[in-house]
């Protein structure tokens, strides 16, 4: 049975959203998710990319979620030449529909309610304060009361807008992306690819991730401000064109992956944002799924904390921010400074990069080794690089 | 500006770069509210599958 009021509402069943509800609901909150679609998980806007070690701590593996294991990553220059990186260890390519219904069921085994197909659409407001939440379910209006909302909801958040929190993205710290899953491939399940190149995918890479031997997500995120001209569709019918003129297209996916900082503000009175909505994923990557449950696992607890001290002012609810600081957000902040600078090399320097990986051994190639050879030969970068690396480490927010 | 629904697949990439909240997802349909909207066209210039138009044009 549904209540009107809880301790906590939570706006998006992703990952983000669930792991906050669970982790709220874990340390003694009463909680309601709020999911706008008619299931949580659809539909999938994501590559499906995970690291075994990033997502083990919040969920038991289990294969029904799990489309490939992945060993190897293989980097491929314009020029056509390829590296290959023993990606830290595993990773999987997930069953994205299946995986987050499970991590949302896992919020509900710990008490947390869910309504589907209940679309929020303001927040409620006395005394200056948010109050509550209303939503449009089916066709009615309806409101929920609580002491504190949290934000899951996604690249298109507009609960933290209405909360009076900043959360526009710039043109250029957007990724507009297309994605196909193709069928009737013959390709190695265990291994995932990444094409760079101003003429293969400008400001941004084209990806190949398996979900078996014969289907993969084939995807590219271009840089927001460089797709105006020539899109992101037209850059990946070309390479599909050439690469897999036989394989038919099963899936058709478009979506924004936020390649920013985390916001300034990701905590106000009685509201927290996680996930896409606090712009929370690796600006590199464009990966958001495992920053998200992370943010969403200390914002639950911290939301958790709040309730049972009766403390939900944003001074309170920083402990999050801070958590989140100095598990993720810095290292975030450095990839946001070496971001425009890595996507800006010209393709002499790519070739000359994955040339330069190639001679190493995979199990010795990291990012980190990548990411040196990048920029070693570049004073003026590695000089940025370093004052970026100070600001971040010194950043107050 | 102006969505083409036959095109728009529902992202929301265009609500992330409105600088002034005039763009709204549903679970079925965007739509700009064309009051708010200051034609800025950071969505026009972002959205995957071109499904914007600017109306003038």
């Amino acid at each position: 049975m549904l209540k009107d009021r809880y301790d906590v509402v939570v706006i998006g069943a992703g990952p983000a959203g669930s792991v906050a509800a669970r982790f709220a609901a874990e340390n003694g909150a009463s909680v309601l998710v709020l999911e706008r679609d008619r299931e949580p998980g659809i539909p999938v806007r994501c590559a499906e990319g995970v690291s075994h070690k990033g997502i083990a701590p919040f969920i038991e593996i289990d294969e029904r979620w799990i489309a490939s294991t992945i060993e190897v990553a293989r980097l491929h220059s314009p020029d056509g030449n390829e590296a290959h990186m023993l990606n830290n260890g595993t990773g999987y390519v997930l069953e994205r529909r299946v995986f987050d219904a499970e991590l949302c069921s896992l919020a509900c085994k710990f008490g947390a309610d869910l309504i589907t197909k209940a679309d929020a659409i303001d927040l409620i407001w006395e005394n200056n304060r948010i109050v509550g939440v209303k939503y449009k379910y089916l066709n009615e209006i309806k409101t929920v009361k609580c002491n504190i909302v949290i934000g899951a909801d996604g690249v298109e958040s507009r609960v933290g807008r209405w909360a009076g929190i900043d959360t526009k993205v710039k043109l250029e710290d957007i990724d507009t992306c297309v994605q196909y899953t193709l069928a009737g491939m013959k390709i190695d399940k265990g291994s995932c690819d990444f094409y760079f190149g101003e003429k293969v995918s400008p400001g941004g890479y084209l990806w190949i991730f398996p979900k078996s031997d014969t289907t993969a997500n084939v995807g590219i995120g271009l840089s927001g401000h460089l797709a105006h001209k020539k899109g992101p569709k037209e850059y990946l019918d070309e390479f599909v064109e050439r690469n897999f003129p036989k394989a038919k297209i099963i899936y058709t996916v478009y979506g924004g992956v936020p390649t920013a900082d985390t916001l300034k503000e990701i905590v106000r009175d009685n509201i927290m944002l996680v996930g896409d909505a606090a712009r929370q994923v690796n600006p590199i990557t464009g990966g958001g799924i495992v920053q998200g449950m992370i943010a969403g696992s200390i914002a639950g607890k911290v939301a958790a904390e709040a309730i049972k001290k009766q403390n939900y002012s944003q001074k309170f609810l920083k402990k999050y921010r801070k958590e989140w600081n100095k598990r993720i957000g810095k290292n975030q902040s450095l990839m946001f400074a070496i971001k425009n600078k890595f996507f800006g090399m010209k393709d002499e320097k790519f070739n000359s990069i994955v040339a330069f990986c190639k001679k190493l051994p995979p199990e010795k190639l990291t990012l980190k080794e990548l990411f040196t050879e990048a920029i070693k030969d570049d004073p003026k970068l590695v000089l940025g690089i370093a004052k970026a690396f100070i600001k971040s480490k010194f950043k107050k927010i | 500006m102006k969505i083409n629904h036959d095109l728009c697949d529902i992202c929301g990439t265009c609500v992330a770069v409105c600088p002034t909240d005039a763009i709204i997802v549903s679970e079925f349909k965007v739509t700009i509210d064309n009051e708010k909207c200051t034609k800025c066209m950071n969505c026009l210039k972002v959205c995957p599958i071109k499904a914007i138009e600017d109306e003038q044009c």
